[in-house]
């Protein structure tokens, strides 16, 4: 084992630096947690969201995602909340896909989801916004 | 016939482990993940019909008016609730707080109830201000 082989002067840390499965797991972690914390409140004004427009009609709708308060804390929860489900969904497939090519072409459908979701919702809220 | 094998334990079958509230839990928080996830494809559906016109958007809040409507917004509303509270217990974890076993299984218990709660008191407004 070249743990013992003495001739190697690379440390145990330097032998496995950047070799976790995407090579990017602290930057990872840190960016979940980040959204995480940043989804408590704004999740926490979603479900005031939902729970207010649940049964509005067309035009109260309008006017409730017309007010620029509720518009920008919807886009900041969007925008948060597809990020840190983006790496979610990540963690979930390098836990369950695990042959090389669906792995790809799964890590890829979870970009291609996300970015959709994202700009449907922040196109849609712009829209409504400056007046349909 | 080959030699007869020495007597080793088996290893028992997944399904004679009682499931502790606490391995539930986790997975629960993965599952409500994943059903956020895509539940936003619903989010979505709404904002465009929205930003469409009157007509788009009263197929959409018809949808949600139906029993099947009613039943996702309120499992959205509890997944999220169950989610977040899950999250808050992970950072609580990351502080390396709340390891030791009676605190473990009072936090599970917590974290089963609140977002139960939350959201009956969600709806219970929600529906009454409607
Ligand atoms: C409301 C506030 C939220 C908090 C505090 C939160 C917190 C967390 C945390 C800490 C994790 C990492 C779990 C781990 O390391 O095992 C996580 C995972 C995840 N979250 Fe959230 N989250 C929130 C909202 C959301 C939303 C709105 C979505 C989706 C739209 C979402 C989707 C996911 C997914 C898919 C995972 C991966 C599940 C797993 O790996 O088990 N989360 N969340």
């Amino acid at each position: 084992m070249s743990s013992t082989d003495k001739s190697n002067m690379r440390t145990p840390l330097s032998k496995v630096r950047g070799l976790g499965s995407a090579k990017d797991g602290t930057s990872h972690f840190w960016r979940t947690r980040l959204t995480a914390l940043a989804n408590i409140p704004l999740a926490l004004f979603f479900i005031y969201f939902i729970a207010s427009v649940a049964g509005k009609s067309y035009e109260d709708a309008l006017a409730f995602i017309g007010n620029p308060f509720v518009a920008v804390t919807l886009l900041l929860f969007i925008i948060s909340g597809v990020y840190h489900m983006k790496l979610g969904m990540q963690m979930i497939i390098e836990d369950y896909v695990s042959g090389e090519k669906s792995k790809i072409l799964s890590l890829m459908l979870n970009v291609f989801f996300a970015s959709a979701v994202g700009l449907a919702c922040v196109f849609s809220i712009f829209k409504i916004s400056f007046g349909a | 016939m080959a030699p007869k094998k020495t007597q080793r334990p088996l290893s028992p079958h997944l399904s004679v482990y009682k499931f502790p509230l606490t391995m539930m839990l986790s997975m629960i928080h993965r599952i409500t993940g994943a059903a956020l996830y895509f539940g936003t494809a619903l989010l979505v559906w709404w904002l465009i019909a929205l930003a469409s016109g009157g007509e788009a958007f009263a197929t959409v809040t018809w949808f949600m008016g139906t029993p099947i409507g009613l039943l996702i917004m309120v499992g959205y509303t509890w997944a999220l609730f169950h989610h977040m509270v899950g999250g808050i217990k992970h950072f609580l974890w990351d502080f390396g707080k709340a390891f030791e076993l009676d605190t473990v299984e009072l936090v599970a218990k917590l974290a089963t109830a609140i977002p139960i709660i939350l959201t009956i008191l969600v709806w219970a407004v929600g529906l009454g201000m409607a």
